[in-house]
């Protein structure tokens, strides 16, 4: 029998605390689509994405009534385009003619992203695929709601360093052809070290080749539900700080469980999995750095956010695996700097440098995300950039990425702006000294040892 | 057979419960279980409610509800059982 005391905490963690779902992400494949003549794959692409994911929309704000529950965001990704358009594009431009494409489809559907203008290139890359790549800011600069994600390393394959050097580049490019809209094309676009075949987070989500036909993955969200239970135990020692983490963590993914069964036996699509990640948003107390700061520390930055911060992300994935059939994504806590206030907050009080950024990446999902650097930043600078995340991600055996934004015009200290979820952000400094000759090399990093660990 | 959760949260006034069950009563709504309480002057009352027999889509519901909690400054919510037996059961 349910008891009022359940549904009184159900209800403040909604109202309150900003508990919601923050994506149903459907994931569809276009391998049917792919096709010798440009205009057919671009016909086939949009009738396949609008047909299956017309309902999407609908669906979802059925359930968000039914339950009482946000369902902030409704998304589709889609199979790397630079396999769909292989046989087709021959140029760089026809790889656009599908990022148009993409963009009419998500907008006939109304969902507010779409992702999947993909390269998988963790070991070589195909002419095809270094053509998408090559595309990128054209295709980011004229359309609104198409996200890009190139995968550039991965544990089984080392790190692709001709794919890292043009990626360093191709930011550099897409922040220059959005540059009239605080570089926004490179809040879009992803560059990823093993990266999972089925995120439902933008902009990194794609719908991978050992996916089914179409699915539907969800993505939970909480960090203020987690940050009002640790109020509560203020002090106590780290056993029942991890336990109560646990329990939040098992609450916030058992909605998303219950959206994701009610998602796929309305839309006739079968569920993937849950993504348990603690996504932050702008708003006040949506924070996963007031978390950290709730754990025990002055700032985020602070000696000690990374051990605070490998705590919280472990115990939310213990957590929620039991309350998800099925768990995949990038699971872990999101720690992007624009999207958060507290890490924002930190940012601006000088606690929290890029270095100090890049050590929390190694404890948790997902990598440098939505960072704001100077406008001057060299291609070879962010390659390094990249590349260092990567070998994160290589050794550790685990998702990194890389989501920067080299404000255009602006230095160490401005501010640039996104709106909405993806909010604001200050522009922080790199350090200054050259990686040139070492991203210049050419070819690849071999693939890691997986004994003598240390 | 799935039940709703109706939960009323604001300011006492007269005529909270009147106003919320004639509502339901005209749309063949059954109350199974009521429990309400006043805690500092703010009402707080928790409805199990039978919906099965309401010709009017759920999302109606929701939303007349809401509108019946904004004329008397009430907050009223309808949902789903589910959500919280998904939340607080194993």
């Amino acid at each position: 029998m349910i008891n009022r005391f359940e549904v009184d905490e159900t209800n403040k963690m909604i109202e309150q605390e900003k508990l919601d779902v923050r994506t149903v992400t459907m994931g569809i494949s276009l391998l049917d689509c792919i096709d010798s003549q440009l205009d057919k794959v671009n016909e086939k692409v949009y009738k396949k994405i609008t047909s299956y994911a017309k309902d999407l929309v609908d669906v979802g704000h059925e359930i968000e009534v039914k339950y009482g529950i946000p369902i902030v965001n409704k998304r589709i990704s889609v199979t790397p385009i630079a396999l769909v358009g292989s046989a087709a594009c021959k140029t760089a431009e026809d790889f656009v003619t599908l990022a148009r494409t993409l963009d009419l489809a998500a907008k006939e559907v109304k969902v507010n992203f779409i992702g999947g203008y993909t390269a998988l290139v963790s070991k070589g890359m195909t002419q095809a695929e270094e053509l998408l790549i090559r595309s990128i800011p054209q295709a980011l600069a004229c359309t609104d709601r198409v996200c890009s994600s190139v995968n550039v390393g991965s544990t089984k394959t080392g790190i692709n360093m001709d794919a890292v050097k043009l990626m360093g580049e191709v930011i550099r490019e897409t922040a220059l052809a959005t540059r009239e809209r605080d570089s926004l094309g490179c809040a879009k676009l992803v560059v990823f070290c093993n990266a999972p075949d089925d995120n439902p987070f933008m902009a990194g989500a794609f719908h991978g080749v050992t996916e089914a036909d179409a699915i539907i993955n969800v993505g939970v969200s909480g960090p203020g539900v987690v940050k009002t239970a640790l109020e509560e135990v203020r002090g106590q020692n780290f056993e029942v700080l991890c336990e109560t983490i646990k329990k939040t963590a098992f609450k916030v993914t058992r909605v998303g469980q219950l959206v994701a069964q009610e998602a796929s036996q309305r839309l006739g699509v079968p569920f993937g999995i849950v993504d348990l990640s603690l996504a932050p948003t702008p708003a006040v107390g949506d924070s996963v750095a007031e978390i950290l700061e709730e754990i025990g520390l002055e700032s985020v930055g602070a000696p000690g956010t990374t051990a605070a911060l490998a705590l919280l992300n472990d115990q939310v994935k213990k957590g929620g695996v039991m309350a998800s059939s099925y768990v995949g994504g990038l699971s872990g806590a999101f720690i992007p700097v624009s999207e958060d206030q507290g890490m924002i907050d930190a940012v601006n009080r000088g606690a929290l440098s890029i270095e100090k950024l890049e050590a929390m990446t190694c404890v948790c999902s997902v990598g440098l995300d939505m960072i704001a650097i100077p406008g001057d930043t060299t291609p070879d600078t962010l390659s390094g950039i990249i590349a260092d995340e990567a070998a994160i991600g290589m050794i550790n055996q685990k998702t990194t990425a890389v989501r920067l934004i080299p404000a255009i015009g602006k230095k160490a200290g401005d501010t640039v702006e996104f709106g909405g979820l993806l909010g604001y952000a200050p522009v922080m400094p790199v350090n200054p000294y050259s990686c040139a000759k070492f991203v210049s090399r050419g070819g690849r990093i071999p693939a890691p040892i997986h004994s003598f660990k240390n | 057979m799935k039940k709703t959760i109706i939960t009323v949260v604001g300011r006492d006034t007269v005529g909270i419960i009147a106003k919320v069950c004639t509502y339901l009563a005209n749309n063949r709504i059954n109350i199974e279980d009521i429990s309400q309480t006043i805690l500092q002057g703010y009402f707080n009352m928790m409805m199990i409610v039978d919906a099965s027999q309401s010709a009017k889509p759920f999302g109606d519901v929701v939303e007349e509800l809401d509108q019946i909690g904004e004329e008397i400054g009430v907050k009223i919510r309808c949902q789903h059982e589910d959500i919280f037996n998904k939340m607080h059961r194993i």
